[in-house]
């Protein structure tokens, strides 16, 4: 593994929806192979900020650059041979098989009338194995659970044969089995595809597991840039979410446990 | 593969309307008719001069609204959003009735001035719904199908004040024009027609794989590389050429647009590279069928063809909302 070659270089990055601020003078570095968990409460900015990583959302000041060449200069397809995208689930309709929908991954590399290649045919398949899709492959997505949903997603993200993977929430909504599973897929992708991982979440947890360093946006600041004990040993936690944490250590692998204090008890 | 099946059914069901409608009518002409003998008889008069030119304009004019529909359905993801739902057609039939009302008389290149101010009103109405669809990022199609009735609702008022102000022999004019109908004498609205229809679908067909992109959502069609912005111009640009170009000449011809591509999704699926082909073909040949129909079921008295094409058009729609629940038809 190559480390330190830049794959995310955010500069002074600042973006407005009309007059409302979303994210304010936010720099960060992102290395070939990290993986990394953006947290924060709701409205924190962490979705836009990875949209405008692929611009979803164009705009915005400051500057960003993919593997070491600035935003502006990519063109679309360019950039989606860069860097692929999950998006929350939020239950939108698609009428597509899951052969048809992962094959879509495919769009950055096939010009306007060519058909899809058999070399195109075998990254797709490869892709569908990879995540334990190839057994569904066809059928519609309207018929799959959650979890089935979510991994056909990443097969089509991973189908974009692109370096940086950006997830949103990828694990929320799901069941424990689903959450285990999509969790040891990203990792898997991380380790051993030397996939850039960049995944918002609202599990804590998730990113102390999961994520071998953290970022904390909190009304569009990053408030912290570090590993997950650094975040919990500065106490910042009840900062950034504005309510109290208990800390519990797993009585097997001794990490902390993050859970909310409630007044009830 | 299956899908091609399809596709050359249609293709071949489509061809076999396009030949045997013109034979019939108020009268039946067979190939007599079509290759007469000797010099010109009444019968071929009317089968080349009158009948074929209708066919081919209806065909055209069929093919347009449904590969325009359909593009629109992928583009908006609702079923809904149609250039006719987004006010498209009484932005045309405004500029028709502005035309007739304040009592203009002009033409350009043929092109008769009601047809150019007809196709001008259909520009203003997509410009307004593309306008609304740029201004703010969050509108949701639910918002934009709401700001086109309402627009529908506004142009509507404009001609019905226009019509209130005008004299009688006016009103009827753009009574007329209101209804919608092909009237073809001679090839000049097919030749005036097809630039528009051609040149549109071109666009529309060269874009298959960015609506298939575009229907999954505009997130994640950015992510996989589509030129979100520039592709949703280039398909406003291709349907307001098609469906302005219809609307100017046949007026508003309702549920075409609509219909025909989720009667083409049940039977192909919601792949754009069959769907725009198979609706073209769908598109055009029912519309001939319906004019057809609506030529000969009165004779002599004559429908206007979107009497017909409503009147079949409402059922099925009651129809689709209540049974069509297939998850490959609805986004």
């Amino acid at each position: 593994m190559i480390m330190n070659e830049p794959a995310i270089e955010v500069e002074n990055f600042s973006f407005a929806f009309g007059s409302k601020r979303i994210l304010d003078r936010v720099s960060l570095k992102v290395s070939v192979g990290d993986s990394l968990s953006i947290i924060g409460p709701n409205g924190a900015g962490k979705t836009t900020l990875i949209k405008c990583l692929n611009r979803i959302l164009s705009g915005g000041q400051g500057s960003i650059k993919i593997k070491g060449k600035p935003l502006e200069l990519y063109s679309q397809k360019e950039l989606a041979m860069a860097v692929s995208y999950v998006p929350q689930a939020d239950g939108r309709q698609l009428p597509f098989t899951v052969e048809e929908f992962v094959t879509m991954g495919r769009y950055p590399y096939l010009s306007p009338f060519s058909s899809v290649s058999r070399q195109d045919r075998g990254i797709v398949r490869r892709a569908m194995e990879l995540t334990a899709t190839d057994s569904f492959a066809d059928r519609t997505l309207g018929s799959l659970s959650g979890g089935e949903r979510q991994k056909v997603f990443i097969a089509a993200a991973v189908a974009q044969e692109a370096d940086i993977l950006l997830l949103d929430e990828p694990t929320t909504f799901l069941d424990y089995r689903h959450q285990v599973e999509i969790r040891r897929l990203i990792k898997d992708l991380n380790r051993h595809h030397n996939t850039t991982i960049m995944a918002v979440t609202h599990d804590i947890n998730d990113a102390v597991v999961s994520g071998s360093r953290v970022l904390a946006l909190k009304a569009g600041e990053l408030l912290f840039d570090g590993s997950p004990q650094e975040l919990i040993r500065q106490g910042l936690l009840e900062n950034i979410y504005e309510t109290s944490f208990f800390l519990i250590d797993h009585p097997r692998t001794g990490r902390p446990i993050i859970t909310p204090e409630e007044s009830e008890p | 593969m299956k899908k091609s099946w399809i596709l050359l059914l249609l293709g071949l069901a489509s061809a076999a309307v396009f030949l045997v409608a013109p034979m019939i009518g108020m009268k039946f002409l067979g190939l007599d008719a079509v290759f007469p003998h000797g010099p010109d008889t009444i019968d071929s008069h009317i089968f080349w001069k009158i009948r074929l030119p209708r066919v081919c304009t209806s065909f055209l004019a069929g093919a347009a609204l449904a590969v325009g529909g359909s593009a629109f359905q992928a583009m908006f993801r609702n079923p809904l959003a149609t250039p006719f739902t987004l006010g498209v057609a009484s932005g045309a039939s405004l500029g028709a009735s502005l035309y007739v009302g304040l009592g203009f008389s002009f033409s350009f290149l043929g092109i008769s001035g009601s047809s150019l101010s007809a196709f001008a009103g259909a520009v203003l109405a997509i410009l307004v719904v593309y306008s609304f669809t740029r201004a703010r990022r969050s509108f949701s199609t639910g918002s934009m199908l709401l700001a086109g009735v309402a627009l529908s609702f506004f142009f509507s008022s404009l001609i019905l004040l226009i019509q209130y102000m005008s004299d009688f022999t006016k009103t009827f004019h753009i009574l007329r024009r209101l209804i919608g109908g092909i009237e073809a004498v001679g090839f000049d609205s097919v030749l005036s027609l097809f630039p528009f229809v051609a040149s549109g679908a071109v666009i529309i067909f060269s874009l298959n794989r960015e609506l298939n992109l575009l229907s999954t959502g505009e997130d994640l069609a950015a992510s996989r590389g589509v030129n979100v912005v520039r592709t949703k111009q280039v398909i406003f640009l291709g349907a307001s050429l098609m469906i302005g170009g219809v609307v100017s000449i046949c007026g508003p011809i309702g549920f075409i647009g609509m219909m025909v591509p989720h009667i083409c999704r049940l039977m192909i699926g919601p792949d754009n590279r069959y769907l725009t082909f198979a609706s073209l073909m769908f598109g055009g040949g029912f519309l001939t069928l319906c004019d057809m129909l609506a030529r000969t079921l009165f004779a002599p008295v004559e429908l206007p063809v979107g009497v017909v094409t409503a009147i079949l058009g409402g059922p099925f729609f009651f129809w689709l909302l209540l049974a069509g629940s297939s998850e490959r038809t609805v986004f």
